[in-house]
């Protein structure tokens, strides 16, 4: 329903804040069908950060979106067609929540059954995630790196006019003495939570993912009430830019150095002599590489987002 | 009878997809587009984690209480496709910010008004119509 | 050390290009990107004679077996790819380090570098990977990473451009994951040559049917065939010019390869066949896309876009071979890839030099200009006739073996229309040419002088590609044909 809605209205604000409510009713969703990692993700990404750039980027665009011009009989076709492609597809599928699916036969049983003597990880999503498809996780985290050099090229201003341009321009929100004392207060919570989810990810739902963007949650919501300019001199974007290629390369890293001790790439058993003691390192080190990446080019984005909203508002 | 319930799970997909699916062809605006396209991306998620449901399973983290666990694997595809979705997403509200910045504007239609009318004064140049017609690569280098 | 090449040859650019975000000097950062990509090249080249001395081979990652782990498999087909790939990425770094210091503003350099090792990146770890998943990951950063460089390109269209293909590419990428997910339903693996082996006991359903569906229409909107290719003209035509020849010579090719990749080693040849007029479809879109795209190059000011719009009309000759349906069509096919690579990585790389030194790309400003860049001019020259498919170039043994499968076929009216399409390629080149050497200059040409040696030379390795592998096939021909048997033999063994 609430998709629906989207479609229907043309407040873009309305828009952005359904689409955050809508996902966290996916993360809902995605929690009953047991898939607590996805909806931990989807909760903190879909609601949290992609909502936050999108309100940053609708500062600077006209609130209402303007009606549609043509009568969109040929967008209705096609989609009609690549629905019905669909439907016809679900028809022969295994019913929703059979144990007799190929899926649950192939491949996967391997997972349940055996993760735990091969990797001695509890969260299987973690060990599918870290170890057995551990090169398609360093694939995503650079995915989210070339997202990074993406933003940093396209909103790139050079350091000399910022720093004039700085000078002028107001923190946002921080007259609020209360909040700032709240926040102030919660930001070592944040930060110790997102430290938990790091390097609990083993056991529970979590890993480095969704560390990173708690952790750039929290600094984003100090960014907010203290000011652009003040977080920027405690973050310097210098700084953040080389950690976002560092998290890449300590995740590369560890792959080459499991060639250098004689297993395949990114094969972590051969890290110590225990196999069951080298994946667990090796997992540790992944995840912290991925922990870095996302939080650093998280926090950069939201920066570069801001700055340009801010000088938008106050610059031209 | 027993196939619609069976199924029902992946027409509700199905459905969130032709919504997404829609946004992103019939609207023209980009933010919007970008919003569909979300949403579009959502439906799949929707899709691997249906498959993945046992019906009495549980969060596929080992523990001892617990025989039957839900499939981990379109778990972990899945992540994958949310950070890729949520690059993207950066990348292309990135781009919307440089294009409001640049036209002025993020309504599609505008914008290609935009670009016609750019299209027009560089063939207008290249007839030589316009004034600055004598372009030195001398006073481009400044 | 050898055994590691199939992971070392991704690698090494992946782990270049967060490096070069480190170096941050920009003078240097084109030279580190010269020498990885060059390390990748060797690389490919070891490869490509390991398969040719031991046949498959086979990297599991992370020491997981294949369909628990990710695999990469490589065998001709693939192997010769990533050599072209990893080939045209080195030359075109090598012209890249003078004409991106004048196209882009100091502070984007380090961004274009990095963003052009995750593209080179991203293409090989998608011909290397024997994984279908693996395939998206790896098509999603090449495409995020391509995004970035053409919204590099100066004019405030290239931003526009760049927005509807991010937009048309994500809606690609998004049913190709919905194919994959569709039969991983199925089937319970991601390998795809497990996926080869246990598909055809799920043949009949309509969920393979429609994954089939929506993984041709994804590939098809990524590889920009005809009517899906609206957002390569003007991708092509706004990025910088190194950018330009770099995505037009490998990442459509790289598209190609991921078709050919699922129909035959995947769903194969017969299944495709029996559900599907693919062959009639591909014959149709090919040769509409031939045309259509052709005429409209005919009609284009600027040279870029006129090129871009032939790139979607030669995109139409490859699908043709893949459409006859043939091993000879599919070498055709495979020997194509490779061919337009060269000449289009040639004349893209020229073009490249013309905007270094008048700053334009408007067809009528390159009036004039035969005399006062003679070297530049000739390598377009030779690209342009090489497209055509005039003999001595490679143009004229692609198209030449296209027509010897479309008449082993016996499909005499394709073979014509073939023949009358290379007329409408020569149309757009001759305007080209009548503009660069029989018109007055249109603009003051005085201190314009031929293109840097640093740009001549790569220019002219490609132009002189052009001519070698037109002379001496044995490379090119051999290899195709290798892979186009082991293809059809793969197909064989899984029935």
């Amino acid at each position: 329903m609430t998709a629906l809605a989207i479609t229907r209205l043309n407040d873009l604000f309305a828009v952005v804040m359904l689409s955050g409510i809508y996902s966290l009713l996916s993360a809902g969703l995605f929690l009953d069908l047991d898939a607590v990692d996805v909806a931990f993700t989807e909760a903190s990404v879909g609601a949290g950060i992609s909502t936050l750039l999108m309100l940053a980027s609708l500062k600077m665009v006209r609130r209402h979106e303007e009606k549609t011009r043509y009568k969109p009989m040929l967008a209705l076709g096609v989609v009609g067609a690549t629905t019905m492609l669909l439907i016809y597809g679900t028809l022969d599928m295994p019913h929703f929540g059979s144990a007799e699916a190929p899926i649950h036969k192939h491949v996967a049983p391997r997972y349940i059954n055996d993760s735990m003597a091969e990797i001695g990880v509890p969260n299987i999503v973690t060990s599918v995630l870290a170890s057995y498809r551990g090169y398609d996780t360093l694939g995503e985290t650079l995915v989210i790196f070339t997202a990074g050099v993406g933003v940093m090229s396209l909103l790139r201003v050079s350091r000399e006019t910022k720093e004039q341009e700085q000078q002028k321009v107001p923190a946002d929100m921080q007259q609020q003495i209360i909040l700032r004392i709240v926040a102030k207060m919660m930001m070592p919570l944040i930060l110790i939570f997102a430290l938990y989810v790091q390097f609990h990810g083993d056991y529970g739902p979590g890993g480095g993912f969704q560390a990173g963007v708690i952790f750039a949650a929290g600094i984003i919501l100090y960014t907010m009430l203290f000011g652009l300019s003040t977080a920027r001199r405690v973050f310097k974007s210098q700084v953040l830019q080389m950690l976002t290629a560092v998290g890449v390369l300590i995740y590369a890293g560890v792959g080459v150095v499991c060639i250098l001790l004689g297993g395949n790439f990114l094969d972590y058993n051969v890290l110590r002599h225990d196999p069951v003691h080298g994946q667990h390192l090796g997992i540790l080190l992944v995840e912290l590489g991925v922990g870095i990446t996302v939080a650093t080019v998280m926090i950069t984005i939201f920066f570069k987002f801001t700055w340009r909203t801010v000088k938008h508002k106050y610059l031209s | 009878m027993d196939s619609f319930i069976g199924l029902y799970n992946y027409w509700i997909v199905c459905l969130l997809m032709g919504i997404g699916f829609y946004i992103v062809i019939a609207h023209e605006n980009l933010i919007k587009k970008l919003i569909g396209l979300t949403i579009f991306q959502t439906a799949v998620f929707y899709l691997y984690i249906s498959m993945g449901k046992i019906s009495g399973g549980t969060a596929p983290i080992l523990d001892d209480k617990w025989q039957l666990y839900s499939n981990p694997l379109p778990h972990v595809l899945i992540l994958t496709a949310i950070v890729v979705g949520i690059a993207t997403t950066a990348l292309g509200l990135a781009l919307v910010v440089r294009i409001q910045e640049a036209y002025g504007s993020i309504e599609e239609h505008e914008i290609q008004q935009q670009n016609a009318q750019d299209q027009l004064e560089c063939q207008l140049e290249a007839y030589g119509f316009k004034k600055n017609h004598i372009l030195s690569p001398k006073s481009l280098e400044e | 050390m050898s055994y590691h090449y199939p992971v070392l040859q991704v690698i090494i650019p992946l782990i270049g290009a967060p490096l070069c975000l480190l170096l941050q000097i920009p003078r240097l950062v084109g030279l580190f990107a010269i020498v990885v990509s060059g390390a990748a090249f060797l690389i490919s080249c070891g490869l490509l004679s390991q398969v040719a001395a031991n046949g498959v081979l086979v990297y599991e990652l992370g020491g997981w077996a294949a369909p628990w782990g990710i695999e990469y498999r490589i065998d001709y087909l693939n192997s010769y790819l990533l050599l072209l790939v990893s080939g045209i990425s080195t030359v075109v770094l090598v012209a890249a380090q003078s004409s991106i210091k004048r196209e882009l503003p100091e502070n984007r350099h380090t961004y274009f570098y990095s963003a052009y090792l995750l593209c080179l990146t991203g293409l090989l770890g998608i011909l290397a990977t024997g994984d279908a998943f693996n395939v998206f990951v790896f098509l999603e950063i090449s495409a995020l990473s391509s995004y970035t460089l053409i919204a590099l390109g100066t004019d405030r269209r290239a931003l526009t451009a760049s927005y509807q293909y991010l937009i048309m590419g994500t809606i690609g990428a998004t049913f190709i994951i919905i194919g994959v997910g569709l039969m991983y339903m199925m089937t319970g693996t991601l390998n795809m040559y497990d996926l080869a082996e246990r598909l055809p006991e799920v043949n009949h359903s309509r969920t393979v049917l429609s994954a089939f569906g929506f993984f041709i229409v994804g590939v098809c909107l990524k590889l920009a065939l005809f009517p899906l290719h609206l957002w390569l003209p003007n991708a092509y035509a706004f990025a910088p010019s190194i950018a330009t020849a770099f995505l037009a010579a490998t990442s459509t090719k790289v598209a190609v390869y991921v078709l050919i990749r699922y129909v035959f080693s995947i769903f194969g040849i017969d299944y495709v066949d029996s559900v599907l007029p693919l062959k009639a479809i591909f014959l149709v879109l090919g040769l509409v896309g031939i045309f259509a795209a052709s005429v409209s190059a005919i009609y284009q000011l600027n040279i870029k876009r006129l090129f871009a719009y032939s790139s979607v009309a030669q995109i139409g000759y490859m699908i043709l071979g893949l459409a006859i349906g043939t091993k000879l069509g599919l070498a055709a096919t495979l020997l194509h890839m490779f061919n337009h690579a060269l000449m289009k990585g040639a004349l893209f790389l020229a073009i490249g030099s013309i905007v270094f030194r008048i700053n334009s790309s408007q067809l009528n400003h390159l009036a004039g200009l035969g005399r006062k860049m003679p070297w530049t001019m000739a390598a377009i020259v030779i690209g342009g006739l090489s497209l055509v498919g005039v003999p001595l170039t490679v143009g004229f043994v692609s198209k030449w073996y296209l027509v010897l499968a479309l008449l082993e076929k016996g499909w005499w009216v394709v073979t014509v229309l073939v023949l009358l399409s290379s007329l409408l390629a020569l149309i757009y080149v001759w305007r080209i040419v009548e503009w660069v050497y029989f018109t007055p200059p249109r603009i003051i040409l005085d201190d314009v002088r031929e293109a840097p040696l640093s740009q001549l030379i790569p220019v002219w390795l490609l132009v002189l590609a052009n001519i070698y592998f037109g002379l001496d096939t044995s490379l090119t021909v051999g290899v195709s044909k290798l892979a186009a048997e082991a293809l059809f033999g793969l197909l064989g063994a899984g029935h």
